[in-house]
């Protein structure tokens, strides 16, 4: 049976990070999963507006939680930083009722946070199961030491964002088991690297970087992965360009026998 | 009569929720902020320095641009304080003050080179200027 959720692909999807994207999809294809993407989403900003008085910042956030709402229910993030704003812009609406009255009467809608908002691993680790990939995967990548980089914003802070154990995380490293591969625990896994700063102040954003580069090869990875298209960005361009770093989704096509399709 | 330093307070408190006195000085924020060695003043500062309603001369440090918005300090502070939020308030404050942008259009041509994400520019937009 194949299972249809609204999807919300962001605007560096369509852009700088399009594989992302692109083996997301056919993954989701191969693995029974429709993703339907909005119809008329907008850029949620990169950025959650973390005070409380900024109601225009949260605004396309809103509208897409209500277009999904209207379509099921469930709405399917892929970069970090779109799930980070949107789910903590979808907390807002159900528990903050300053936020959510202002919203509401501006965009003439009655939305009160009922999307359930799912991440592309979250969706693979409680709808599809990691045993059921583990099943599917044809070309297991066998003798890989994979590095998760989870970064920042998918875990933090966890009372909003309700993805994992925020400081001993687990998905990404079930994940990476599931695609045949050995999964390497480093310590700098979830600390930032830095991307914010990426535009404004490369040295900044360059010792941020080493510190997790240095720390993952020093504990034997080979390769990192990502759901960020800013942490990706950050990690090549402002590192030593030694450690290749993909997108998970990339990983998972892969395995699943549809990276060329 | 409230005097200036009393009005932003209340102004923060506003923005933020995070009552400040709840800080306990244990310093897990500015342990785990991987921007510590870049500030001038580290998050415990931040929120001693709101407790004391020195606002302003947050407001005028380049600390409040060093900020990751990673969020380490907010998961790992036992009190609740939210030291990132109490920071991006301040940033706010700067930013929203006639002439307070920190980051132009004018700059952007300079940094394209084919690689830069969008979310780059989307999220130094979104941090830096109102």
């Amino acid at each position: 049976m194949v299972m249809t959720f609204s999807y919300y692909p962001g605007c560096t999807l369509k852009t700088k990070a399009k594989e992302l994207d692109k083996y997301a999809r056919a993954s989701a294809e191969a693995l029974g999963i429709e993703l339907k993407e909005l119809e008329a989403w907008q850029c949620c900003g990169a950025c959650y507006p973390q005070s409380k008085d900024e109601i225009a910042t949260r605004l396309s956030s809103v509208r897409a939680l209500n277009d999904a709402a209207r379509e099921g229910g469930v709405l399917v993030t892929l970069c970090s930083a779109c799930h980070h704003v949107i789910t903590r812009v979808n907390r807002d609406m159900a528990l903050k009722p300053e936020i959510a009255d202002k919203a509401n009467r501006y965009l003439e809608i009655d939305y009160h946070g009922t999307t359930e908002v799912l991440h592309y691993l979250t969706m693979l680790r409680d709808r599809v199961g990691f045993d059921v990939i583990k099943s599917k995967v044809v070309n297991p990548l066998k003798g890989r030491k994979i590095g998760a980089y989870y970064g920042c914003m998918l875990l933090r802070p966890s009372k909003e964002m309700g993805f994992d154990d925020p400081e001993n995380p687990t998905i990404m490293e079930d994940f990476i088991r599931a695609i045949g591969a050995t999964p390497v625990v480093y310590q700098m896994r979830n600390e930032c690297c830095g991307g914010y700063v990426a535009m404004k102040d490369k040295a900044q954003a360059k010792k941020n970087v080493s510190r997790v580069l240095d720390n993952a090869k020093n504990c034997g990875a080979e390769e990192l992965i990502t759901a960020c298209p800013l942490c990706l960005y950050n990690l090549n361009e402002n590192g030593d360009k030694a450690m290749p770093v993909t997108y998970f989704t990339e990983l998972l096509a892969e395995a699943l026998g549809v990276k060329e399709a | 009569m409230h005097n200036n330093s009393d009005k932003q307070k209340d102004q923060v408190f506003r923005m933020t929720g995070v009552d400040t006195r709840k800080c306990m000085k244990c310093g897990k924020c500015s342990a785990s902020c991987p921007s510590f060695n870049e500030m001038q003043y580290r998050p415990h500062q931040f929120v001693d320095m709101v407790t004391k309603g020195r606002i302003e001369e947050l407001m005028a440090s380049p600390s409040i641009y060093h900020c990751l918005s990673c969020f380490a300090c907010v998961e790992r502070c036992p009190r609740g304080v939210e030291p990132a939020v109490v920071v991006e308030a301040i940033r706010n404050l700067a930013e929203r003050k006639q002439g307070g942008t920190y980051f132009s259009p004018d700059e952007v041509p300079e940094l394209i080179d084919g690689t830069v994400p969008q979310q780059a520019l989307v999220s130094a937009f979104r941090k830096y200027r109102k």
